[in-house]
């Protein structure tokens, strides 16, 4: 290595670090030099080799996961006001009274839960977890069809409801297939739609809750979904489309 | 040391700010994964030490003021990635920083074409690479960061990014282009 400009210049050359007339100066010295030459080949060679051959590794999903927990944990609850010690008592004794009079009042066999009824049972971290992992290669569809006549009966017998499988092509959603997938510990059917080059998930599972109207649009990490209820069944679509077009789709199901 | 303000391990964050953490540094955790994996050479360990970059940025969180989120938690990787050697595998870190620039033993371009599009034989070679010149690269050209970003994140000076990434790129020209056996006998 006896030329001076592959020591100074070549990797800052290769780097796209250098400003334009250096640059400049660069390339006209290429032209004469066939040392530098060859050795911006061997860099490129090599940087391609590198960038070509799948060496970068993504975190695993549960990584992802873990981490979201392990921040809950060290985050502060939104509400937490000092309260005397004499006001535990109180509290305490209140507690117990609401406890001993619902338990009388409260009709028997309902569903425990504390959710809002308005909402999903499963948080919007899982929902966006399954959407992303449905977008690595291979696990989109465990079923590939566009057929909603090959896709429906294809859930039988793997959940205990029949979800509703309808295409939209004419209306530019095609159906791809469907999968199995689980969110908040259920499993849940997925419909997989197809705009331009875009990927719609619309999860499915039974509830027992009234229908609703379509929600206003849900956005995170870049991603939306709407969520509604409709004839025994919960729906949410998520994608990265336009509001508009996920909306568009959220109306044809409804229908 | 050149940079971001870390901020002192403070309080406890509130919703607000986790939504905020949430926006602008998960984003990055393929990144955070990928570089610790490189300086680590165990994707088990990066795991591990991953996950405790993570909650040791959420903590630094406050001192965070806006700007390269991906080079600020980065930063904090490597960091994380180093005090994670020296506790378990110190012997990697003797290396010394090679600040000689060596005569090339001319190495053509073609052979490196063939020998650089083998992954296995590509890793394997990054992986012999002292864990200082294997970041630098890792940066560059697997998670495309600029000069200014490596500076920052390895806390070397912006003048010396380019040499230590020229010295970088001959050293695994080198290790690819050695023959296989020859390579097995330098890792004993």
């Amino acid at each position: 290595m006896s030329c001076d400009f592959t020591r100074t210049a070549l990797h800052g050359y290769v780097d796209g670090e250098l400003d334009a007339s250096r640059s400049a100066e660069f390339e006209r010295h290429l032209e004469a030099c066939r040392e530098c030459a060859k050795a911006l080949e061997t860099e490129e060679s090599l940087r391609s080799g590198l960038q070509r051959n799948g060496l970068y590794e993504r975190a695993p999903v549960g990584l992802r996961k873990k981490i979201r927990m392990e921040l809950d944990a060290a985050t502060a609850a939104p509400v937490a006001p000092r309260i005397p010690a004499w006001r535990w008592v109180a509290l305490a004794a209140s507690i117990l009274l609401v406890a001993s009079i619902s338990w009388y009042a409260w009709p028997r066999g309902g569903t425990l839960g504390t959710q809002n009824p308005a909402s999903p049972p499963f948080t919007a971290a899982e929902l966006i977890d399954a959407h992303i992992r449905s977008l690595q290669p291979g696990h989109l569809t465990d079923v590939a069809s566009t057929d909603q006549h090959t896709v429906k009966p294809w859930f039988n017998g793997k959940l205990d409801f029949a979800p509703p499988v309808k295409d939209f092509a004419d209306d530019g959603f095609s159906l791809i297939g469907g999968r199995l997938d689980v969110l908040g510990g259920r499993n849940v059917a997925v419909l997989v739609y197809a705009r331009r080059k875009h990927f719609i998930n619309v999860f499915v599972l039974p509830t027992k809750e009234p229908d609703t109207p379509i929600h206003p649009p849900g956005l995170r990490q870049g991603y939306q979904w709407l969520h509604w209820r409709r004839q025994g069944m919960e729906y949410c679509a998520v994608s990265d489309v336009s509001v508009a077009d996920l909306h568009e789709l959220a109306q044809l199901i409804y229908q | 040391m050149s940079g971001f303000d870390q901020g002192r391990g403070s309080d406890v964050l509130d919703v607000h700010e986790r939504a905020r953490f949430e926006q602008l540094v998960l984003p990055h955790l393929d990144a955070a994964f990928n570089l610790a994996r490189w300086i680590l050479r165990s994707r088990e360990d990066s795991e591990d030490v991953t996950q405790e970059a993570m909650l040791r940025a959420y903590r630094f969180f406050r001192g965070f003021h806006g700007g390269d989120a991906r080079a600020w938690l980065l930063q904090i990787v490597r960091n994380t990635c180093y005090t994670w050697l020296e506790k378990n595998r110190p012997v990697e870190l003797m290396t010394e920083f090679d600040e000689e620039l060596h005569p090339q033993p001319s190495v053509s371009p073609e052979a490196l074409a063939i020998a650089g599009d083998n992954r296995e034989r590509l890793g394997r070679a990054l992986e012999t690479l002292p864990p200082r010149f294997r970041e630098v690269l890792v940066l560059r050209e697997l998670e495309g960061c600029s000069y200014k970003e490596i500076a920052t994140i390895t806390a070397i000076p912006i003048g010396t990014v380019m040499s230590a990434l020229a010295r970088a790129r001959q050293r695994l020209q080198r290790a690819l282009t050695q023959p296989p056996v020859q390579e097995a006998n330098r890792e004993l």
